[in-house]
């Protein structure tokens, strides 16, 4: 029966289904299809034989129809027949079950090691070993507002698409590492088979096999605020050459995007930059208008935070109550969108160089 | 006190209250001397008596059901297409929020505390709960509680939108709403404890003369044991709370790693809480449904000694299964493991239950009027929440479905078709002896028929939308999941108006109505509550019965 079942599952899993779960692209998650499946064949038996008794007595044993009632109760054979069989179903149910949480939880030996940051509301994705480590960026909704509020037509990939999707080779071993930089958040993707919470302060691990080339989307599971909805995940899988090229590319791009150091920035081009910053990361709680949505999220017009820049870069950098740190965002990037807070809204002014950050950084360590 | 003590009648004397007003022919000794009823706004403010308290409890968890419910349906509507039409997302998990809490504490379980206070003196020949003045107290911390979370819509920020699991650290982020909720939940859980001690008290040491607890009917036993649950894990809930409610205000840092703590032990201490509690919310459904099937099956409980051993062992296994709400969190595969074996265990006692019903209708002589159909409803459909529940249980399909609207499905059919279900059918099955009146049966089957089409044509789909991938908690979703959720919020509003109706039948049936007899269903066996007359006077079992 449950090769039975399992030979199904495959068959069925290449067909998109709105009523299933999604095509796999993994072993795991074909695996779980089909114990899904295996789950529905043995329920939908219990539930024919069991309903079947009861609409069969709701059908002959009605008053309507001149059933009296037999005094048939308090039989010890029956009650442990029923106490006994259901008993076995479930160790039939459970020996494939444990098959593949074994194997799920085995992220050993893996090719490459990505570790995914959620944060309130993108995912951060560093290459931390294997081809490409090094590379870091962060992944974005990439629809826009103007779709989710109705005033343009939606496309295909509503809220499906993110600025860049995680790109990983086919039929490698990738372990995920999750954590998360201020609430829990949970990094889930269907056709991996693969769903892990990351939770802020500590790391957990998945892994997944791809066996498909394409792209498949996720998005995240646990509630975390208000834009939950908005922060999906798209995973493109491609062949080991195609990968290799784009590790290539992205480490050029990296570089080429990388600033100066030691470069002395001028208040406009701080403020200029710092509002690609802040439109990026910070407007999604403090609003466009820097009004933010108080008591959670504070404004920053005439904010006496804004105006103490020694406070202001601590905060950047460490957190305060539902702030995130912004640790993972460059010295350049920091003193930009400082910059651009101090002199937008209505605020005084002020500059802030990189230097100010990095030495602030050496500080904190 | 002395009221305490089975054979001795306490009398007006003992809680100070007077007798009956319509103090109907009724053929049980009474003290005559205090035939004044109480009456006016102090007949409920210092109700002691379990029938009026009981009733208000009953009022009371339907106003919070109504009001939930326009909270579920603000949620539908939202959700009728994609992208963000009504609400803003914030205010949208504000309205999941607030649904999941109102209905649970505000709704389900008020609702078969009510049921406990009307009939387990009467079903086990009391002359009242062993503590009328604390009963009293229960009742009434009920409001204040109620307008807490009402009120932390209006506060700066609206009310908690972390959801009615009330995860940290996203609680940390809350407004002031918040803490109105966390307080609502301490006044609560307090008035639980008191009903659960009263329950307790009145089941063990009241019980007429003759009436071992192997004789107790099915309501009693379960909700003896639902008492027990609650004593033990409501003050697990008020410690997550308290630790929330320090670490939002106070610097601890329990659930923030940054400070040594954990975010994950506040889950592992929620859902210690959490899953006591969903049984908590359907054991009392088991025992009234335990208690219409043999009725209206002119047949007697197929195996009530092994529904009793039944109940106390899912009871048991429900403190041992709390992490498989959390298999996503990140365990170790023992730990997975463990949970997901003991998990699928609860199928075994609950599977028990199901076949006794089954078996109790098999070669009876059935009819079907609204309470029966209400049980035969509840059997149907929360077997279906048992399935969906035993493949959530297997740790790897529930990482698919973790946190998707297969759970939201799973959790209203044992929840909507479990336990209200069973709260629709032990309010028409006992209707008739509170009022004095038969309710409209036509209205009635009437009521039962839209319920559970609508029902399941809300959530059945949602099984879909799960498997598929949508997550819970969502305020705006993929094109791919239009169709299911626009046609679950047509159906959602079906579901919701029907209970105007529900309305409409209880308030016509308790003015007027055909009279009803002392025993309107025949039941043969049925309990000492159908010894007495529709309505019940005032005080009742004055002189405890002797049961044989």
């Amino acid at each position: 029966m449950a090769a039975l079942a399992l030979s199904a599952g495959s068959a069925l899993a290449a067909v998109q289904s709105r009523y299933n779960l999604a095509p796999p692209a993994t072993q795991l998650a074909t695996d779980i299809y089909a114990l899904h499946d295996y789950m529905l064949i043995i329920c939908g038996a219990i539930f024919v034989l069991v309903f079947g008794v009861m609409f069969y007595s709701i059908w002959k044993h009605r008053k309507s129809k001149g059933a009296t009632a037999a005094n048939w109760h308090e039989n010890t054979t029956v009650e442990i027949v029923w106490t006994v069989i259901p008993f076995i179903i479930i160790i039939v149910m459970a020996l494939p079950a444990t098959r593949t949480v074994v194997a799920m939880k085995d992220t050993s030996n893996a090719d490459l090691t990505v570790k995914a940051t959620g944060y309130q509301w993108q995912w951060g994705y560093d290459y931390i070993r294997g081809e490409g480590e090094g590379i870091g960026f962060l992944a974005r909704l990439a629809t826009p507002r103007a779709q989710i509020e109705g005033n343009e037509p939606k496309t295909a990939h509503y809220l499906s698409e993110v600025t860049e999707p995680l790109v990983v080779p086919v039929n490698k071993k990738v372990r995920i590492i999750t954590t998360a930089n201020d609430v829990i958040h949970s990094w889930g993707v269907p056709a991996l088979g693969v769903k892990q919470d990351a939770i802020p302060g500590f790391t957990r691990d998945a892994w997944f096999r791809a066996e498909k080339i394409g792209t498949f989307y996720g998005r995240c599971y646990e509630l975390c605020g208000k834009d939950h909805a908005f922060m999906p995940i798209a995973v493109q899988v491609v062949s080991a050459e195609d990968y290799t090229r784009w590790v290539g590319a992205r480490k050029q791009a990296m570089a080429a995007l990388a600033d100066d150091p030691a470069k002395v920035w001028t208040q406009p081009e701080l403020v200029a930059r710092g509002l690609t910053v802040y439109q990026a990361n910070c407007q999604v709680c403090h609003q466009p208008t820097g009004l933010g949505t108080p008591p959670a999220f504070p404004p920053l017009v005439g904010s006496k935070v804004v105006a103490n820049t020694p406070e202001m870069t601590q905060i950047l950098l460490n957190g305060r109550n539902a702030m995130p740190s912004w640790k993972a965002l460059s010295d350049v990037e920091l003193a930009a969108v400082a910059t651009h807070v101090k002199n937008s809204f209505g605020n005084k002014g002020g500059i802030v160089q990189p230097s100010e950050f990095r030495a602030a950084r050496a500080g904190t360590k | 006190m002395s009221a305490i003590t089975p054979a001795v009648t306490p009398s007006a004397t003992a809680h100070g209250v007077a007798p009956a007003a319509h103090d109907h022919s009724h053929d049980h000794a009474h003290d005559s001397g205090h035939d004044h009823a109480p009456y006016g706004w102090r007949r409920w403010l210092y109700a002691t008596n379990h029938k009026d308290i009981g009733t208000m409890y009953l009022w009371f968890s339907f106003t919070m059901f109504m009001f939930g419910g326009t909270l579920a349906l603000g949620v539908r509507l939202e959700l009728f297409q994609p992208g963000l039409q009504f609400w803003r997302p914030e205010f949208f998990n504000q309205l999941t929020t607030m649904h999941g809490l109102i209905m649970v504490f505000g709704a389900i379980m008020p609702a078969f505390v009510g049921f406990a206070n009307w009939m387990v003196p009467l079903q086990v020949g009391a002359p009242d709960m062993a503590f009328a003045r604390m009963n009293n107290f229960s009742f009434w911390l009920l409001p204040p509680a109620a307008l807490l979370l009402v009120a932390s819509f209006f506060v700066p920020g609206g009310a908690t939108a972390a959801g009615w699991t009330l995860y940290a650290p996203l609680t940390v982020q809350m407004g002031p709403g918040m803490d109105l909720a966390i307080f609502a939940l301490h006044i609560l859980g307090a008035s639980s404890i008191m009903g659960s001690i009263n329950i307790i008290t009145t089941i063990l040491n009241m019980r007429a003369p003759g009436m071992t607890l192997m004789k107790m009917p099915m309501f009693c036993w379960t909700w003896l044991i639902t008492a027990y649950l609650l004593i033990a894990v409501m003050p697990v809930l008020a410690g997550a709370i308290t630790m929330t409610l320090t670490d939002r205000h106070f610097g601890t840092s329990f659930f923030n790693a940054a400070g040594g703590g954990d975010p994950v032990m506040f889950q592992h201490i929620f859902w210690f809480f959490g899953h006591p509690e969903v049984y908590i919310m359907i054991l009392p459904g088991f025992g009234i449904v335990s208690q219409i099937i043999p009725v209206f099956s002119r047949k007697p409980l197929f195996g009530y000694a092994s529904m009793v051993y039944a109940t106390a062992s899912i009871a048991l296994l429900s403190f041992i299964v709390w992490a498989h709400h959390m298999f996503t969190t990140g365990m170790p595969v023992t730990g997975q493991l463990f949970f997901m074996y003991a998990t699928m265990l609860i199928a075994v006692p609950t599977g028990v239950k199901i076949f006794n019903w089954i078996a109790t209708m098999y070669r009876g002589s059935l009819t079907f009027e609204t309470p029966m159909l209400f049980a035969i409803g509840f059997i149907f459909v929360f077997t279906m929440g048992g399935f969906t529940g035993l493949i959530l249980a297997m740790a790897p399909i529930d990482i698919q479905v973790q946190d998707t609207y297969y759970v939201v499905a799973h959790f209203h059919y044992v929840l909507v078709a479990g336990s209200l279900f069973s709260l629709f059918a032990g309010l028409y099955y006992w209707l008739p002896k509170w009022t004095g009146h038969m309710y409209n049966e036509k209205l009635g089957q009437w009521h039962f028929w839209l319920s559970m089409i609508f029902f399941n044509a809300t959530f059945f789909p949602m099984h879909f939308l799960g498997l598929a991938g949508m997550p819970r908690r969502y305020a705006d979703y993929p094109l791919q999941f239009a169709d299911f959720n626009a046609f679950a919020t047509v159906t959602a509003f079906g579901f919701g108006f029907s209970q105007l109706l529900f309305l409409y039948i209880i308030v016509t049936s308790i003015r007027g109505g055909p009279k009803a007899s002392e025993n309107p269903w025949h039941a043969i066996d049925g309990g000492l509550e159908w010894t007495l007359p529709s309505p019940p006077p005032f005080h009742t079992f004055e002189t405890p019965p002797v049961v044989k």
